[in-house]
């Protein structure tokens, strides 16, 4: 199955959004996913299948100022 | 960053909504906070109401906060905020139950609009986004004030230094939010401590009542019993 993930395609072999972000290996504090531009709450990580070329957003926080 | 967040006595600060890198190249930049601070995340980079209140969605589900700053930004050079667009998301976020905090232009009627709409502060500009140009109208920011007196007013953006905190809060302002003016100092743990010191000064000053400005001189010393 082929996702967008942060805009990027990528080619992942796993069903749910909690695999996902275990497949790609990011720290799950404080962050938030958005499916196909509806947030998911965090409780419904393990539950929310993904299918093909769905769109997902994963944010975290920066700071301000200058890079 | 820490020590000058400490030395400035800042009790909130922002931080923006963005794509988490997948290469894991980034630390999280919310563990280089002090935990007492409380985080206000903002929709810094919005252009649209829509993705205002998308940015700010995603956010409250991180962060388990109904905190936002709201900034819809209208053009790119100025950063000046898209006052149309930003009263757009402040309706719907406020119906969504966050605590709206806008950023937008010093305008008195776009203040009432806001407040009217349900945000629980205004907060206009001094000056352009990291300008340090300081308060460019001080006569917009005292109608505001004295127009609504009951409307926390915090200024946000355009300090370059400390008499322009000063300024701001002489004006009448209820707090100052600010980045540049000491991320880009010489000396950010020194400026931050400028910048408490003359927040402090500023709000003093404008509790104390400040004396009539006057064209001509008015002698402070009697004026009688002077020798001849």
């Amino acid at each position: 199955m082929k996702v967008f993930v942060n805009g990027e395609l990528r080619e992942v072999k796993i069903s749910t959004l909690a695999e996902l972000i275990t497949e790609l290996d990011l720290p799950v504090a404080r962050i938030a996913i958005e499916l196909n531009r509806e947030v998911v709450r965090r409780s419904d990580w393990d539950s929310t299948m993904l299918k093909d070329e769905d769109r997902i957003e994963i944010v975290h926080f920066v700071g301000g100022g200058k890079n | 960053m820490r020590s000058a967040h400490e030395a400035s006595g800042a009790e909130m600060v922002t931080v923006a909504v963005r794509r988490v890198p997948l290469d894991r190249s980034s630390e999280s930049f919310l563990d280089y906070l002090s935990p007492s601070l409380q985080i206000l995340p903002n929709t810094a980079g919005c252009y649209t109401a829509e993705d205002a209140v998308r940015t700010a969605r995603l956010a409250r589900e991180a962060l388990q906060t109904d905190l936002l700053k709201l900034e819809v930004i209208g053009d790119q050079t100025t950063l000046f905020p898209d006052n149309e667009q930003t009263l757009e998301a402040a309706r719907i976020l406020v119906k969504e139950g966050f605590v709206v905090l806008p950023y937008f232009n010093d305008d008195l009627i776009m203040a009432k609009k806001l407040l009217d709409a349900g945000c629980a502060a205004i907060m206009p500009l001094a000056a352009p986004i990291g300008s340090g140009l300081g308060v460019q109208n001080p006569a917009n920011l005292r109608i505001m004030r004295e127009q609504l007196p009951d409307a926390t007013m915090i200024v946000d953006a355009g300090v370059g230094t400390a008499s322009d905190a000063a300024i701001a809060m002489e004006l009448g302002a209820d707090g100052v939010l600010m980045n540049t003016a000491i991320a880009e100092s010489e000396d950010p743990a020194k400026m931050a401590t400028a910048m408490k010191l003359a927040i402090e000064a500023g709000r003093l000053a404008y509790e104390a009542g400040r004396m009539p400005k006057r064209l001509y001189a008015s002698a402070s010393s009697p004026l009688s019993g002077v020798i001849k």
